[in-house]
C-alpha cells in the first residue's frame, strides 16, 4: 500500500514542474513588461525600477525560475500588493469556501445522479430514461454562471429565500450560503453521475451472474442494489473523481456569481486590481490542487480496485 | 458521368456527403438544430445590419428599461439597447468558437500524426505532455493561463487553442497507430514512396472521420469556454460585447433590469445545444454501437 502512494507521488512530480513552467511562461516570458502590467500606465520610472527590484524581475531569467519554482514548492509567495498581508493567508482564509462549495456540490451530485440513472436504467425507454436524455442535454448546454445567475435572481431575488452575498457565519449558515451554489455546480454532475450511472447499471444487468441470481429467485429489489450496483460503481466512482474536478474549476465563476468568498473570487479580484504576487499565489494553487486531487483519486482507485493495483 | 463514378474518390466523398445529409435532417431535433446554427450564424455575419441600435451607444435617459417595443430586450445600465448587444456578442461567440478549435485541430493533428508515426523518444515526450494536460479540466487550464495573461483578442485565442490541443493530438495519435499497421502502408513504404506524402496520403484521410466528429462537440465547449472567460473578465474586454461579458455586466446590475443575463445566457444555451445534438448524431451515425 506505502509502495502504491510513493510511487503515485513521485510520479506527480514532472507534472507539478511542467505545470509550474507554463505558469511561469505565460506569466514572464510572454510580450508585456510584468511591472507595467501590475503597476499600470500610470506608473513612474521609479516605481517600476522598484518594483522590479522588489520582485527580483532584475535578475536573470534562469535564476528568476529557480527562485520561482523554489517560492512555489515551498508555498512562499510573497505578500499582496494590495493589503499587504502574505499571499498563504489570504489563501488559508479562502481555500475553505472553496472546498466546502466543491465538497457539497460533488455531494449532491451523486446523491441525486446515483438514483437518477438506475431508475432510469431500470426504466429503459420510458418516462424516466427520457426525462434523463432532456436533463443531460439542457445540463450540458447551460453554462453554470447563467444558472447560477438565474437561480439567484429566483431564489434569492425574487423569492428572498437564500442569502445572495458571502459565504456566511457558523454551520447552519453556511450551509444556508452554499445551498444554492453548490445545487448550481451539482446540475451538471447530476446529468453527468446519471448518466455514467445508467450505463454502468445496463452494462452489469446483460451479465451471467445478475441472470443466476434471479434465477435463484432473488428479489429483484436485492439483484439490484446488490449483485449489480456494487459491480457498476467502478465507472461511477472514477466518474465522482473526475467531476471534483471540473466542480473545482466551475467554483470559479460560481463564487463571482453569488459573491462568495473563495479561492476564485480571490484569483479574480487579484487579475482585475493587478496584484501580481497574489495572481501568482493563486494560479500556482489551482494547479497544486489538481496534481493533488488527480494522484489522490488515483490512489483512491487502487485501493477499491485490486486489478488496477497489478497494471500499475 | 460514368468517369465521375469510376473515379473511387469522388464517388466516396459523396456518399460521405449523403450520409451527412441523412444525418442532420432525419431526426426532429438535429433540423432544429441546424436551424439554430443557420439563424445565429447569418446574425453574427450581418450584425450591424440586423442590430436595431449601436451596441455601445449610451443614452442617461434611457437606463435599465424594461422590455418594449421600441427595445425588445430592454436596455441595460448604461441605456445600450441589450438586444444589439446580444446579436453583436453573438459574433465572438461563433468567431473563437470556430477559431480556437479550428487552429487547435491543425496543430494538434500535426503533434499527433508525427509523434504516432514516428514513435520513439519525441513520441514518448509528446505523449507524456499531452497526458499531463488533459490531466487539467479544460476551464481550469484556461482559467490558468489566462489568469495570467490577462484577456483581449489574442490572450483569448492563445488560451483557447493551447487549452483544445492535447485532446486533438491524443486522438490523432491513436488514429495513426492503428493506421499504421496497415498493408498499405507497408505496401506504401516498400515503394518507395516518400514518408510525407504517405502521412496525407494515407494516415490523415483516414482520420478525417474523428476529428470532424470533435470538431463538433469542440465548437460546442469553445463557445462555452469563451463566454465563461469573458463573465470571469479574462476573456472579451469590454465595452465590446460577448455573452460572457454581457451576463458580467448583467450581474453588476440585477437589481436594475435581469434582461441582459437571461438573453445572453438562452442565446449560449441554445447554440451549444444545437452544437451538441449534431455531434451526438453524427457520433451515432458514425459508430452505431455507441447509440444506446
Amino acid at each position: 500500500m506505502l509502495r502504491i502512494v510513493l510511487t503515485r507521488l513521485f510520479d506527480a512530480i514532472p507534472t507539478v514542474l511542467l505545470v509550474l513552467t507554463l505558469v511561469f511562461v505565460s506569466l514572464r516570458l510572454l510580450p508585456g513588461d510584468p511591472a507595467l502590467v501590475a503597476l499600470g500606465d500610470q506608473a513612474t520610472a521609479e516605481q517600476l525600477e522598484l518594483f522590479r527590484e522588489q520582485t527580483g524581475l532584475n535578475a536573470p531569467i534562469w535564476e528568476q525560475y529557480l527562485t520561482f519554482l523554489r517560492d512555489a514548492v515551498t508555498l512562499d509567495f510573497g505578500t499582496s500588493l494590495i493589503t499587504g498581508q502574505p499571499v498563504l493567508d489570504t489563501i488559508a482564509r479562502n481555500l475553505p469556501y472553496t472546498l466546502e462549495l466543491t465538497f457539497v456540490a460533488v455531494l449532491l451530485g451523486a446523491l441525486m445522479g446515483i438514483p437518477f440513472g438506475i431508475f432510469a436504467a431500470v426504466r429503459k425507454n420510458k418516462l424516466p430514461d427520457q426525462s434523463m436524455r432532456v436533463f443531460t442535454l439542457i445540463g450540458y448546454a447551460i453554462p453554470d454562471f447563467y444558472l447560477g445567475a438565474l437561480l439567484l435572481l429566483f431564489f434569492g431575488l425574487n423569492l428572498g429565500l437564500f442569502p445572495v452575498i458571502g459565504g456566511g457565519e457558523g454551520f447552519l449558515d453556511r450551509l444556508h450560503h452554499v445551498a444554492l451554489p453548490a445545487l448550481t455546480l451539482a446540475f451538471v454532475k447530476i446529468a453527468f453521475i446519471g448518466r455514467l450511472t445508467r450505463t454502468a447499471l445496463l452494462e452489469v444487468l446483460s451479465k451471467e451472474y445478475v441472470r443466476t441470481a434471479r434465477a435463484k429467485g432473488a428479489p429483484e429489489r436485492d439483484v439490484l442494489l446488490k449483485h449489480a450496483m456494487r459491480n457498476a460503481m467502478l465507472p461511477v466512482t472514477t466518474g465522482l473523481g473526475l467531476s471534483i474536478l471540473a466542480t473545482l474549476s466551475g467554483s470559479v465563476a460560481i463564487e463571482l456569481v453569488f459573491n462568495r468568498p473563495g479561492l476564485g473570487e480571490m484569483l479574480m479580484s487579484a487579475i482585475a486590481q493587478r496584484d501580481y504576487p497574489m495572481i501568482q499565489g493563486g494560479v500556482i494553487v489551482f494547479a497544486l490542487f489538481v496534481v493533488v486531487v488527480n494522484t489522490l483519486v488515483d490512489i483512491g482507485y487502487q485501493i477499491v480496485d485490486p486489478r488496477l493495483r497489478k497494471a500499475a | 458521368m460514368s468517369s465521375i463514378d469510376a473515379n473511387p474518390a469522388l464517388s466516396l466523398s459523396r456518399s460521405r456527403t449523403d450520409m451527412l445529409r441523412k444525418t442532420l435532417l432525419s431526426r426532429p431535433s438535429t433540423v432544429f438544430a441546424v436551424v439554430v446554427i443557420g439563424i445565429f450564424t447569418v446574425v453574427a455575419l450581418f450584425a450591424p445590419w440586423i442590430a436595431p441600435y449601436d451596441p455601445l451607444a449610451q443614452s442617461f435617459f434611457k437606463v435599465n428599461q424594461y422590455p418594449s417595443w421600441e427595445h425588445w430586450l430592454g436596455t441595460d445600465q448604461f441605456g445600450r439597447d441589450v438586444l444589439s448587444r446580444i446579436i453583436h456578442g453573438s459574433q465572438n461567440s461563433l468567431l473563437f468558437g470556430v477559431m480556437a478549435p479550428t487552429i487547435a485541430m491543425v496543430v494538434g493533428t500535426t503533434l499527433g500524426v508525427v509523434s504516432g508515426y514516428f514513435g520513439g523518444m519525441v513520441d514518448r515526450l509528446v505523449t507524456r505532455v499531452i497526458d499531463m494536460l488533459l490531466s487539467f479540466p479544460e476551464l481550469l487550464f484556461a482559467i490558468i493561463v489566462a489568469a495570467a495573461l490577462g484577456g483581449g483578442f489574442w490572450s483569448v485565442l492563445l488560451v483557447m487553442t493551447v487549452v483544445f490541443i492535447p485532446g486533438f493530438a491524443r486522438v490523432a495519435r491513436s488514429a495513426t497507430l492503428a493506421v499504421r499497421q496497415e498493408p498499405y502502408i507497408e505496401a506504401a513504404v516498400a515503394m518507395g514512396i516518400r514518408t510525407p506524402l504517405i502521412i496525407i496520403r494515407h494516415v490523415v484521410p483516414n482520420m478525417f472521420a474523428s476529428t470532424m466528429l470533435m470538431m463538433t462537440l469542440w465548437i460546442a465547449s469553445a463557445i462555452r469556454l469563451e463566454a465563461t472567460l469573458s463573465f470571469l473578465g479574462i476573456g472579451t474586454r469590454p465595452p465590446e460585447a460577448s455573452w460572457g461579458n454581457i451576463i458580467r455586466d448583467g450581474l453588476t446590475n440585477i437589481f436594475g433590469s435581469p434582461w441582459a443575463i437571461i438573453g445572453a445566457g438562452f442565446s449560449i444555451t441554445l447554440v451549444v445545444l444545437a452544437f451538441n445534438i449534431i455531434g451526438d448524431a453524427l457520433r451515432d451515425a458514425m459508430d452505431p454501437e455507441s447509440a444506446e
